[in-house]
């Protein structure tokens, strides 16, 4: 089985590294999220490093929302999807191969959109960087976890990939509090300790979650 | 209960819901006394607090008819859960506008952020989203699969939310406190309107369910005749 | 073998098929007639599992449409390629090959895609094919398994020369084989030519269900035309 989630995911990075459709937007739309809030807080240049937690998750998730859409458009292409439902195995394995493949590029684009922070606001983090890669991970695991599900509801209605971020937000709001001020907590303070409710509530979220996904994912398949 | 037990039921039940109303009214009006600090103005707690329980006791029946509809595939789960689905983004709204009304006078804000107002407010948008995706989806039955699926993210997301909003106001405490608290004289007032939201609750899922029926049954009246041809 | 009884399905007020029953033997070939939208894409898909009945019951060797058991001897072949576009064939096949456990031997793949006449362009990405070649790969890739049921809905509709070659020539090989297969088709010369049972379905029931032996093709389709013009 493990095998076959593998493969998915595999087959999600190859048509990914060769296409770049998904990343390129990604990115692009990371970073351009950065740029128009360094405008919209100028006035507060001073205490910019307070609102840095809050603007990079908002770019990570616009920038991940993108990637999940593309994550079931790309399978209407051809009926794709049906192909794969005809393989005799659990269809949960699809759903777990694209979650792994959603949360990867995801954190590539978190990385570089990172990057560009550090530069546009001027911070420097060197001790802090381990801890910022665990809470990028597990919050980005926890949203791709529910993200995938609802992608797959969302391409089967008539509003398409419009819908996700409507139904993805309300239902990802405990990640991005959390992530935000697991974020925060690294960047402001250093109080290191204070991370353990908001890793552990965001770690709750991703399990919980990815093990309700796999078990209803089939329903959303069915015809 | 066939068609016509079911029309007495629900005239008794209306009837319950009206003198329930008139009651609850004087009650919370009349009956209950005048709060020291904020006056009548805290009188709206009767009906913020109650709509609030019942807002959340409509997403409970949501959530369970559509794990019903799941396991059974019968349309008939998919209406119950519609249905609630409907009054409870009432109830909701009712919960969203008063905090607002209660908020501005006391603490010279509009919005506070608490957490239950919060929670209202996910909880709220939650059900909008439901909706959504029921507005969305063309065939009745995928639709009823979908947002059965949405509804339960929806609920096994709701405690994680009010937890983790909990947790960030502790993090950011806010100087304005609603009060939970209530002196014994004002319970009455408290339990009636409890009560006579209730059976507003009851009442309007019903209505809504039978609405429902009847347009499932439409749809297979169509059916038939449309073999006919 | 395949059994089907009360098969109802519908979409709201829409019927798309009402009462259909059916009974196919192991090793039979059925060929299934009708206009557009009498109910032969959505027979199909049901019994490949990937739609649900809304009534009835059916059963595919035994198993449910759409459980591990059924989708093991299942090919299904639809007008949908379900072929990624960006990856080459002989990627496509060796993604598939790995989910269904086969061992996913580069040359015996290459092989599968020589037979289908796709031999030396098995690097490129599919995107690069014309319609035609991608319905080869096609027919490649949703018999992987080497099934036991086929079922096929219109695949011969814009499929090129060497493809309806290719294809003839597998369900013959099939046909020995002692396959099952059930095939929408609207050429009826070919569809009585490769069958063992005609079959029409028109507004969502069997309408006519002859073997085809006992008629000649004229007199099927003089049948045919006038099941589906009487109003």
């Amino acid at each position: 089985m493990l095998g076959k989630i593998w493969a998915v995911f595999q087959k999600d990075l190859l048509i990914e590294l060769r296409t770049k459709d998904s990343l390129n937007a990604m990115l692009f739309f990371g970073i351009v999220v950065l740029v128009v809030f360094n405008f919209a807080l100028e006035s507060t240049r001073d205490t910019i490093r307070q609102a840095v937690p809050g603007v990079l998750w908002v770019a990570f998730v616009f920038s991940g929302t993108l990637g999940l859409n593309r994550m079931f458009a790309s399978e209407k292409e051809n009926s794709c999807l049906q192909g794969l439902l005809m393989v005799p195995m659990d269809r949960g394995i699809i759903y777990l191969g694209k979650t792994l493949a959603a949360a990867v590029f995801m954190l590539i684009a978190e990385g570089v959109i990172f990057v560009f922070s550090l530069v546009f606001f001027n911070l420097t983090v060197w001790a802090e960087i381990p801890y910022l890669i665990l809470v990028f991970f597990i919050g980005t695991l926890g949203f791709t976890a529910v993200g995938t599900l609802l992608s797959a509801i969302a391409v089967n209605t008539r509003m398409r990939e419009v819908l996700l971020p409507l139904i993805l937000f309300p239902v990802v709001l405990p990640i991005l509090v959390n992530a935000v001020e697991a974020t925060g907590i690294i960047l402001n303070t250093a109080d290191y300790r204070a991370l353990k409710l908001p890793l552990t509530i965001m770690t709750t979220f991703t399990i919980v979650f990815a093990t309700l996904a796999y078990l209803l994912f089939d329903f959303v398949l069915e015809d | 209960m066939d068609q016509s037990r079911h029309k007495l039921f629900d005239s008794v039940l209306g009837g319950l819901l009206l003198i329930g109303m008139v009651v609850a009214l004087y009650m919370a009006f009349l009956g209950a006394p005048r709060e020291q600090t904020m006056g009548d103005l805290q009188r709206i707690f009767y009906f913020h607090v109650p709509s609030g329980m019942m807002g959340l006791a409509a997403f409970i029946v949501n959530c369970y008819a559509s794990l019903m509809y799941l396991i059974k595939k019968d349309r008939k789960w998919d209406s119950l859960a519609l249905s609630a689905a409907e009054v409870g983004v009432v109830f909701f709204t009712i919960v969203l506008v008063t905090g607002p009304i209660w908020a501005k006078p006391v603490w010279f804000v509009w919005w506070t952020w608490s957490p239950r107002l919060t929670s209202s407010l996910v909880l709220w948008m939650l059900y909008l989203a439901y909706m959504l995706v029921r507005n969305y989806v063309p065939d009745p039955e995928r639709r009823a699969m979908m947002s059965a699926v949405f509804a339960i993210v929806a609920i096994v997301d709701a405690p994680i939310v009010f937890f983790s909003i909990r947790w960030w106001r502790d993090m950011h405490p806010s100087a304005m406190l609603e009060t939970g608290g209530l002196s014994p004289a004002m319970w009455p007032a408290f339990l009636t309107c409890i009560a006579a939201f209730l059976i507003l609750l009851i009442y309007l899922i019903r209505r809504r369910y039978f609405l429902e029926s009847a347009r499932l049954e439409a749809e297979r009246l169509a059916r038939l005749a449309d073999l006919a041809r | 073998m395949i059994e089907v009884r009360g098969l109802a399905k519908y979409f709201g007020r829409f019927s798309a098929l009402r009462d259909l029953h059916i009974s196919v033997p192991q090793g039979q070939f059925i060929a299934l007639f009708g206009r557009n939208g009498a109910g032969k894409t959505t027979f199909l898909r049901i019994l490949a599992g990937l739609s649900r009945p809304s009534a009835g019951a059916v059963l595919v060797h035994s198993a449910k449409p759409g459980s591990q058991g059924a989708r093991e001897v299942i090919g299904y072949l639809s007008h949908n390629t379900a072929l990624y576009l960006d990856l080459t064939a002989l990627e496509n096949l060796r993604f598939y090959a790995r989910l269904l456990d086969l061992p996913a031997l580069g040359a015996d793949l290459e092989d599968r895609i020589a037979r289908v006449g796709l031999a030396g362009r098995a690097r490129e990405p599919v995107r690069n094919y014309s319609r035609g070649m991608q319905q080869r790969l096609a027919i490649a890739r949703a018999f992987l398994h080497d099934p036991g049921v086929l079922l096929l809905d219109e695949p011969f509709t814009g499929l090129d020369r060497e493809g309806t070659e290719f294809l003839q020539n597998y369900l013959s090989e099939s046909r020995a084989r002692n396959k099952t297969c059930l095939m929408a088709i609207h050429d009826a010369p070919l569809g009585y030519a490769l069958s063992d049972r005609l079959v029409v379905i028109e507004r969502g029931v069997v309408a006519l269900d002859l073997p085809r032996q006992s008629v000649t093709l004229d007199e099927f389709q003089g049948r045919y035309r006038a099941l589906t013009e009487e109003r």
